[in-house]
């Protein structure tokens, strides 16, 4: 991400300190996550010390400081996912991705994430794949899921985009 | 349209609007809430789109996608107009045929309708089905019937009506009287009464002022801030814009949640739209009244849904909590007084200012008045968003519009109030719901999550997943709360994997204590209830698995034995086949041979699951 880039995102927030949050999102949006010369930046030109700036990025769930992978998976643990066995979900994908909730494949193809809602529960349980939903799932379900995101192929699943 | 400068120019543009609707034309509504596009209602949409462009041609019918009906068990939902024909679970190659049949013929299809699931009748109008009779749909009715990227459509159905009553005959004293009259009580999950807010931060020195929209909805299981936001936001700046009037604000947060990115989108619609119609921004309809409302998203913090801790946000801090020792509605946002409701409470006020509070006022129970809107969600047939009069009871909700338990299972429990709330047992099934009664049973209202639970839901399971929820929500000023709520997690994580000793049960209640005393915020002082109301309700469930060693619902992977029985093993091999860690083996039955039974290695069994899940003959048993 360029210099400029950076810029044309503070400047649409009109240059505010108090609109931290909403630029170091539109970064992470961009980047999938914080570059470090991007903080530095965006610290340097809103006059907000680094160590401010890295507090904000590790306290919020939606920032990682980490390169994400090319696929975000995102299995929902939210009450009503959970008391239909969302964590059997988490678990067989722990086995299919061979990662762990956080980290990143080693071809940085796939993110593995926990969601404490994602507020589809009549659909529960739920993985949301870059934004698209997939219901009632069932570990079962979950190696068949992720094979459509294994290949580049662009593919138009039925559920359209969140 | 152009700006609307007067309130009569509002009312003969909302005249104008329904001269040029028919009220007799055929119409399709799809719902387009989350709940249905997690189903599919894309491709649905789509579809009509199609049939209609191909076969309508200047038939005049029309096509318009909705906000969120809330019968998400059934969606994709579509509703034919004007005979209100619901169609449930409706699937692309459908639309043809319900154009053919449905809309020009007017004849119904009969496999698409509404079935009753105990007397098999079915039901075709939507007001009918037994999931929406009981319903009082007062603030989340219009969602099915408004495109909510339209002001045009929540015009039409008398949007705006309200704020210009508010502005020019009514004073700003008036209408925080008319809201204390009707004893809004903030929907958010406090109850805190709405027009005492506002008359302490109208009465509150300084010239700034902000009123705030939360719709930082974190609660797992909750989800009607959301669907109202996308599927009728145009209700709830309604609400805000009235609320600023009475209070004396120029400016409006609207804080979402960064996870619910279609609310974002059409609240940021609405807005635009209400600015350039003169409902928003600088002299609204000519009053001279000026307010207007930015957007800001969260950052997936569950803390920051809390008010103090919602406002630090805003201003570019972390989102941690502060000690109220003085209010937010004196020094809130930018220490000027600011006023935060709910979306559900701003959603209440336009209907509170256009029927009065005398109206209002007759819904409800003598403490909470008007109506609430619950998702009910878990182990429930109907799983759905629902708006009930307050003081309905329990057992009218899980079972005349849930719809009972799925499966013939046995009801166990409802967990009301988020994370923070508590579990209500069987034996209260009959309790009236409103504020003041969740709390005396040792739950709370909260947003309006309700998790039906039955009997193969464990509630140590259930406990552990609150507390992991909020150990890693606390945000960690607080000492007790950091701690505790951690230390109580690492206890129902050795109760739940056979570790359990007896004395934990006291030190969990001793614990729960200090953590609820010691705690600055909301999330502290009330995290020790999920625990707390489940040894409550729930004790013998505990002592199962600290003296015996077993989970009862058979849940608590930890405590579980998996067993294939020989005599109804087919030796088909699928289990085997399913196993992750290679702990089942046998002889795999061929054209030939008959093969063998198989077992499973208990030693490198890890409880999964999966063959459970995979056998085809129920021959795997669950100790």
């Amino acid at each position: 991400m360029t210099q400029s880039e950076i810029e044309t995102i503070i400047e649409r927030y009109g240059r505010k300190e108090s609109a931290i949050l909403a630029i170091l999102q539109d970064i992470q949006d961009r980047e999938k996550y914080l570059p470090k010369e991007a903080l530095e930046y965006v610290g340097e030109k809103l006059h907000i010390s680094i160590n401010k700036i890295y507090r904000i990025a590790t306290f919020y769930r939606a920032l990682s400081l980490m390169p994400r992978g090319k696929h975000e998976v995102c299995v929902c643990l939210g009450t009503a996912c959970h008391v239909r066995g969302a964590q059997r979900i988490v678990d067989q994908m722990k086995l299919e991705l061979g990662i762990r909730p956080g980290e990143t494949t080693k071809d940085q193809n796939f993110t593995l994430d926990t969601v404490n809602c994602l507020g589809v529960c009549a659909a529960g349980p739920v993985v949301a794949i870059d934004g698209q939903y997939f219901g009632k799932m069932s570990p079962g379900k979950v190696g068949g899921t992720l094979k459509k995101f294994h290949s580049d192929k662009k593919k138009e699943g039925a559920n359209g985009k969140a | 349209m152009g700006r609307l400068s007067s309130p009569q120019e509002l009312e003969k543009y909302g005249n104008e609007i329904l001269s040029a609707r028919d009220p007799n034309q055929a119409f399709i509504t799809v719902c387009g809430g989350t709940g249905c596009h997690a189903s599919g209602c894309h491709a649905v949409v789509d579809a009509f789109k199609k049939v209609i462009q191909e076969k309508a041609k200047g038939n005049g019918v029309g096509l318009r996608v909705t906000g969120c009906h809330g019968f998400c068990e059934r969606g994709p939902l579509v509703v034919i107009y004007p005979q209100k024909i619901l169609y449930q679970k409706v699937k692309p190659e459908d639309a043809s045929r319900i154009f053919q049949e449905t809309v020009l013929k007017g004849r119904i299809l009969e496999n698409l309708v509404y079935e009753h699931p105990t007397t098999g009748e079915k039901i075709v109008a939507e007001e009918d089905v037994p999931f929406y009779k009981k319903q009082m749909r007062i603030i989340f009715g219009n969602n099915g019937n408004i495109d909510p990227t339209s002001i045009e459509d929540y015009i039409a159905v008398g949007g705006y009506r309200a704020l210009a009553k508010a502005l020019f005959s009514m004073t700003p004293e008036q209408v925080i009287s008319e809201v204390k009259k009707a004893n809004l009580r903030g929907r958010g999950g406090g109850g805190f009464p709405a027009g005492l807010k506002w008359e302490q931060c109208r009465n509150a020195p300084g010239d700034i002022k902000y009123v705030i929209c939360n719709a930082d909805e974190g609660d797992p299981g909750a989800y009607m801030d959301r669907s109202l936001l996308e599927g009728n936001p145009h209700s709830v700046l309604e609400g805000m814009v009235i609320g600023a009037y009475a209070i004396g604000a120029h400016e409006g947060y609207v804080f979402v949640r960064h996870e619910y990115p279609l609310a974002v989108v059409n609240i940021g619609i609405a807005i635009q739209q209400a600015r350039e119609s003169g409902l928003l921004g600088k002299d609204i309809l000519g009053s001279g009244f000026d307010f207007d409302v930015k957007i800001s998203r969260g950052g997936g913090a569950f803390v920051a849904g809390e008010s103090t801790a919602l406002m630090a946000t805003i201003e570019g801090n972390v989102g941690e909590p502060r000690a109220k020792h003085i209010h937010t509605v004196i020094s809130g946002l930018w220490d000027r007084p600011s006023n935060l409701n709910n979306v559900e409470t701003w959603a209440n006020v336009p209907l509170i200012i256009n029927q009065g509070a005398d109206w209002y006022t007759q819904i409800g129970t003598e403490g909470s008045k008007g109506t609430k809107i619950f998702s009910l969600v878990g182990k429930v047939n109907n799983t759905g968003l629902v708006e009930v009069p307050m003081g309905i009871t329990l057992r009218e909700i899980v079972y005349d519009i849930g719809g009972g338990i799925p499966e013939g299972k046995k009801f166990k429990a409802v967990q009301t109030g988020g994370p923070s709330g508590g579990c209500i047992p069987e034996s209260l099934i009959d309790l009236p719901v409103d504020f003041d009664r969740l709390t005396e049973v040792g739950s709370m209202m909260g947003s309006g999550g309700m998790i039906v639970m039955d009997e193969s839901t464990c509630m140590v399971d259930v406990a552990k997943y609150f507390m992991n929820f909020l150990k890693d929500e606390s945000c960690g000023k607080c000492t007790s709360c950091r701690e505790g709520t951690k230390r109580m997690h690492e206890i129902l994580t050795e109760i739940s994997e056979g570790r359990g000793k007896p004395e934990h049960i006291d030190l969990l209640e001793e614990l729960g204590w200090v953590t609820a005393e010691a705690s600055l915020c909301a999330l502290g002082g009330t995290a020790p209830n999920p625990a707390l109301s489940t040894i409550k309700y729930f004790r013998h469930e505990y002592e199962e698995h600290i003296l015996n060693k077993r989970c009862p619902a058979k849940v608590c992977r930890a405590l579980l034995q998996y067993k294939i029985l020989s005599d109804v093993c087919t030796s088909c091999g699928r289990c085997a086949k399913a196993c992750p860690v290679e702990a089942i083996t046998g002889v795999q039955k061929t054209k030939k041979e008959k093969g063998k039974p198989f077992r499973i290695d208990p030693k490198k069994c890890i409880q999964c699951g999966m063959c459970f899940e995979s056998c085809k003959f129920e021959a795997i048993e669950v100790q």
